[in-house]
């Protein structure tokens, strides 16, 4: 996850203040619910641009949808 | 959009009322059965009150939202409903308040304890192009105005609640994008499945089950009293999106639709994955520890979503299958003509 990339100069240069932070929260048996991130690097380091207000990562490793949740952790149970 | 066909003489009344013309609110209240309440006549007349205050009707008289004959029929007709809606759920209501840390916890509960019904394993693996599009007409009824209906509540609630609230709403209106618009892309899948996509032109078709899951969002998001009930079914309906909309996404692609109807579905996986932990925790949650005394009008509104929407599902599939052996009926349904019932 990645928020406003240093590497960019010309997003810096647009904004004359600091990025809010990303902020992430942990859904018990669920995703991580990200705000404020503008992409997701997966697994195998491919960026996946966030497009929308907030997203689901998924956490459970089971979604067909990577890096995004489906929903499918609540079919395959609490990992307790 | 024109105001509906009636389906008898409750329907055929408020229609009446709201072109302008006579309307005896206390006959057509006596007239409303608790018994009745549940068929066509009266769900569509409550519909059609409804609906003077979303899109409107281009026959109705342009006044005819505050028509207070009509508004007096409708608080009688949608007081009948929310007892039956508290009679019918209170079970499940009293079992998911003894359980539970929190009332997230409560409604997945709800969620996860709740009955099923076959529609959408039927999409997925049986349904013939005809009835795909039967059912995308019925759903046509809620995904042309998606959303709409839980809109006010934003009003009535504050603090991290409204902003979690707020932010869930620009994602189904498109996040700043119009061609991403929920409401939009359901029309490009109906125009896509050949079906027309014009605003309201099912109306004649659908049959009681789909009318009452419709007015359980509008009576629940049409009043401040009852804005538990709007969260708790709006966290519900989120929650039980994500499988469903799967499975209908693989039978559009089974059926051979254009890409526009299974993207319309794609499209709500990712988001109502997204959108059920939003609205459990950071909207149901807060709003809750805002104001400890509308948890049990959450549970309500929750329990209702997964009790009409199921009853909903499971007619539309009983016609569906039933059509199998009757295969006139689905074109009937789609050209407006009341299927036998």
């Amino acid at each position: 996850m990645t928020g406003p990339r240093p590497d960019r100069p010309d997003r810096q240069a647009r904004s004359d203040r600091p990025a809010d932070p990303v902020r992430v929260r942990l859904c018990p048996g669920g995703p991580l619910l990200v705000r404020g991130a503008q992409e997701v690097l997966d697994a195998d380091g491919v960026a996946h641009p966030v497009e929308r207000p907030v997203v689901a990562v998924c956490a459970c490793g089971a979604t067909g949808r990577a890096p995004w949740c489906d929903g499918t952790h609540a079919r395959i149970g609490p990992r307790r | 959009m024109q105001l509906p066909r009636p389906r008898g003489p409750v329907s055929a009344a408020v229609i009446g009322a709201l072109r302008g013309g006579p309307f005896d609110a206390a006959a057509v209240t006596a007239a409303t059965p608790a018994a009745g309440l549940r068929e066509a006549d009266v769900q569509l007349a409550l519909w059609t009150a409804y609906e003077v205050g979303y899109r409107g009707f281009d026959d109705a008289d342009p006044d005819a939202e505050r028509d207070l004959r009509v508004l007096a029929w409708r608080k009688a007709a949608e007081d009948l409903l929310e007892a039956d809606l508290r009679a019918r759920t209170s079970t499940m209501v009293d079992e998911a308040r003894a359980g539970g840390r929190s009332v997230a916890d409560r409604i997945a509960a709800l969620v996860r304890d709740a009955p099923g019904a076959p529609l959408t394993r039927h999409l997925q693996k049986h349904a013939t192009r005809e009835q795909f599009q039967t059912y995308l007409a019925d759903r046509s009824i809620y995904h042309l105005k998606e959303t709409d209906p839980q809109v006010r509540v934003l009003g009535w609630i504050d603090g991290p609640a409204k902003v979690a609230h707020a932010e869930l709403l620009y994602d189904e209106y498109g996040g700043g994008r119009p061609e991403r618009l929920h409401s939009h892309l359901f029309a490009e899948a109906m125009r896509a499945a050949g079906l027309d996509a014009t605003y309201g032109a099912y109306i004649d078709a659908v049959d009681a089950p789909t009318l009452v899951s419709n007015n359980v969002m509008s009576l629940f998001g049409s009043q401040r009293r009852l804005r538990g009930a709007a969260l708790g079914h709006l966290a519900a309906f989120e929650a039980t999106s994500t499988d469903p909309c799967r499975r209908i996404a693989a039978g559009a692609e089974r059926v051979g639709f254009p890409d526009a109807v299974a993207a319309y579905f794609h499209e709500h996986v990712e988001a109502d994955a997204v959108h059920e932990q939003v609205v459990l925790g950071d909207i149901c949650g807060t709003a809750v520890a805002a104001d400890p005394a509308i948890e049990d009008d959450v549970l309500l509104g929750a329990a209702t979503c997964l009790l009409v929407d199921v009853e909903a599902a499971q007619a539309l599939h009983d016609l569906l299958v039933a059509d199998e052996q009757r295969p006139p009926a689905p074109l009937r349904v789609l050209r407006g003509e009341r299927a036998a019932s």
